[in-house]
């Protein structure tokens, strides 16, 4: 028999965390520090929009670029919110999940040997997706010391004639970096400068700790450059939904459509009903959420100073990234011994990029009762590698 | 902050001073400080557990009675209010609008001992017009608590 397989995706290595979900699978009382999803159900008066939509027997397709009423929404949400302008008749689609923006952005955009800048640690999803859209991905090593921010310095030094797309994915999974408005003024120029484009992952723009989320589609010249990607997983605690969308020049949208038509067709129709009660009502449920995460993530560095883990402050998402440099192990070796000797999961760094070597993920989605414990069992495993204990 | 306080405590009121500094990035001084005052201004009236007596041996009925009432001239609702809640059967007195006066939560051992006590203290009180008595069959979600079921975490260990 020949070989069933394309040698292109065999070569595409399997995300890290899928490796690490099975060892943790097997182990049935661990306690787990490693979901990226909200421990909130998704409010009632959205879940019951949905049953609505069912109840009425609306069960059909929706157009492609989804629901007429729904992209308005979408419209008037990231103008109230970003101050960005969009037409919801040209410039704006429903996906399934912002992974789907993702990878339909990257492969409306490339060319074969098209280079796309990915700083990391970052979400699992763009290397892949890149090199199935024929492209070639540049990884930008971002560091502690610069609070994994994205520098015109670390931009400049990875810009080369082939390069034509930027991945900008703050706030940040796994490190809760955000960028500020004035840092990310300071890409658009370059962006602008080297006419680049941007593919702005902002799933987590409503999970800001202390200052408001700034979209670079927002800076003079950037509209016209920048697939901005957003979704309802994060924000309203809808991931089971799967349902996202993009906002982009309708030159790049109406090409991301193209492929979504074929591949997809639409995004389901239940979610997208109950998406856009989530965007009409959901203000307060975000505003509550965000308050909670903030509670637990102002915990979690406490605890982790306490027990000498060191650890930037983040400033959004639901995660902290503390550095286990001092232990003199490798973050799958911390991590698997966590696992195994106190029994708490948490997702090696190296899982979002080469570079994330010597950190964790640690998500604080979680009750505070869950974290307490899980800290606590952290915090003997620590002593215990401090020769404390 | 006292705001901020209040919504954590109010669902649980046994959390440490300790992490309730922690979570609201505040002094332990200072919280416990505004706990005070609060509790001094009567802004926080105690500290209560939340007991779902279905699930133990003992035997409690609870009921609602609507009672219609004439205010008599100098004393209003409040005195006819306080004569009512000084009973220790009561468990809650709200002044209601709509069709009748006050909303009383009474508790007891059986539904005799409840019908006893409208019968014999509640409606016989000078300015009590009329009584309904409704008896509570089951507590679903009691101080924003469903009692029904635990939530267990079903998300899966790992995900990116």
């Amino acid at each position: 028999m020949r070989n069933p397989l394309s040698d292109r995706i065999v070569e595409i290595q399997p995300s890290g965390i899928r490796k690490f979900f099975d060892i943790v699978s097997e182990m049935k009382d661990a306690i787990s520090l490693g979901v990226g999803e909200p421990d909130f159900d998704t409010p009632w008066h959205i879940r019951e929009e949905g049953i609505y939509s069912l109840e009425k027997g609306r069960t059909f397709y929706t157009s492609n670029a989804g629901l007429k009423e729904l992209k308005v929404e979408i419209c008037s949400y990231l103008s109230r919110r970003f101050e960005v302008t969009y037409d919801p008749d040209h410039e704006v689609m429903v996906t399934v999940g912002g992974s789907e923006a993702i990878d339909i952005a990257l492969r409306a955009m490339l060319d074969p040997g098209d280079e796309v800048l990915i700083p990391q640690p970052s979400y699992v999803s763009y290397v892949p997706c890149t090199i199935l859209a024929n492209g070639v991905p540049v990884i930008i090593d971002l560091e502690a010391k610069d609070q994994f921010k994205l520098t015109s310095e670390k931009l400049l030094e990875k810009i080369t004639p082939k390069t034509k797309v930027l991945v900008l994915p703050f706030p940040n999974n796994p490190t809760g970096a955000v960028m500020k408005a004035e840092e990310l003024e300071e890409i658009a120029k370059i962006v602008i400068e080297k006419d680049l484009f941007v593919i702005s992952d902002e799933i987590y723009a409503e999970l800001t700790y202390g200052s408001d989320h700034t979209t670079i589609a927002a800076f003079p010249g950037m509209k016209d450059r920048t697939v901005l990607i957003n979704g309802f997983s994060k924000s309203y605690a809808m991931t089971g939904w799967r349902l996202g969308y993009a906002a982009a020049p309708r030159v790049i949208l109406e090409q991301m459509l193209k492929i979504h038509q074929f591949a997809i067709m639409c995004a389901p129709t239940t979610s997208q009903y109950a998406a856009v009660a989530a965007l009409r009502d959901g203000d307060k449920d975000v505003q509550v959420m965000r308050e909670s995460y903030d509670q637990r993530r102002r915990y979690l560095i406490h605890a982790f100073k306490e027990m000498g883990l060191e650890c930037f402050e983040p400033h959004g998402a639901f995660y902290t990234f503390p550095s286990i440099k001092r232990f003199g192990m490798t973050s799958d070796e911390f991590a698997t011994r966590l696992l195994r000797e106190e029994k708490v999961a948490v997702v090696p760094g190296t899982a979002f990029g080469d570079c994330g070597e010597g950190y964790l993920r640690i998500s604080y989605a979680y009750s505070l009762k869950n974290l307490k414990e899980a800290l606590s069992r952290m915090d003997r495993f620590i002593k215990k590698l401090d020769g404390k204990a | 902050m006292r705001e901020k306080i209040l919504a954590i405590i109010e669902k649980n009121s046994r959390i440490d001073l300790k992490d309730l500094a922690i979570l609201l990035g505040e002094n332990e001084a200072a919280i416990a400080n505004e706990i005070a005052d609060m509790e001094k201004e009567h802004i926080i009236c105690g500290y209560h557990t939340l007991i779902n007596w279905d699930n133990t041996s003992e035997e409690k009925v609870m009921a609602l009675i609507e009672v219609k009432v004439t205010p008599q001239r100098g004393m209003g609702f409040d005195k006819i209010a306080e004569r009512i809640y000084q009973y220790s059967e009561v468990n809650a007195v709200y002044l209601m609008s709509g069709a009748f006066d006050f909303t009383v939560f009474i508790e007891g051992k059986t539904m005799r001992q409840v019908a006893q006590f409208v019968s014999e203290k509640l409606s016989p009180m000078e300015s009590v017009l009329s009584t309904a008595t409704h008896f509570v069959l089951k507590k679903y979600k009691d101080h924003g608590t469903v009692l029904a079921e635990g939530t267990t975490d079903e998300r899966m260990l790992i995900t990116p």
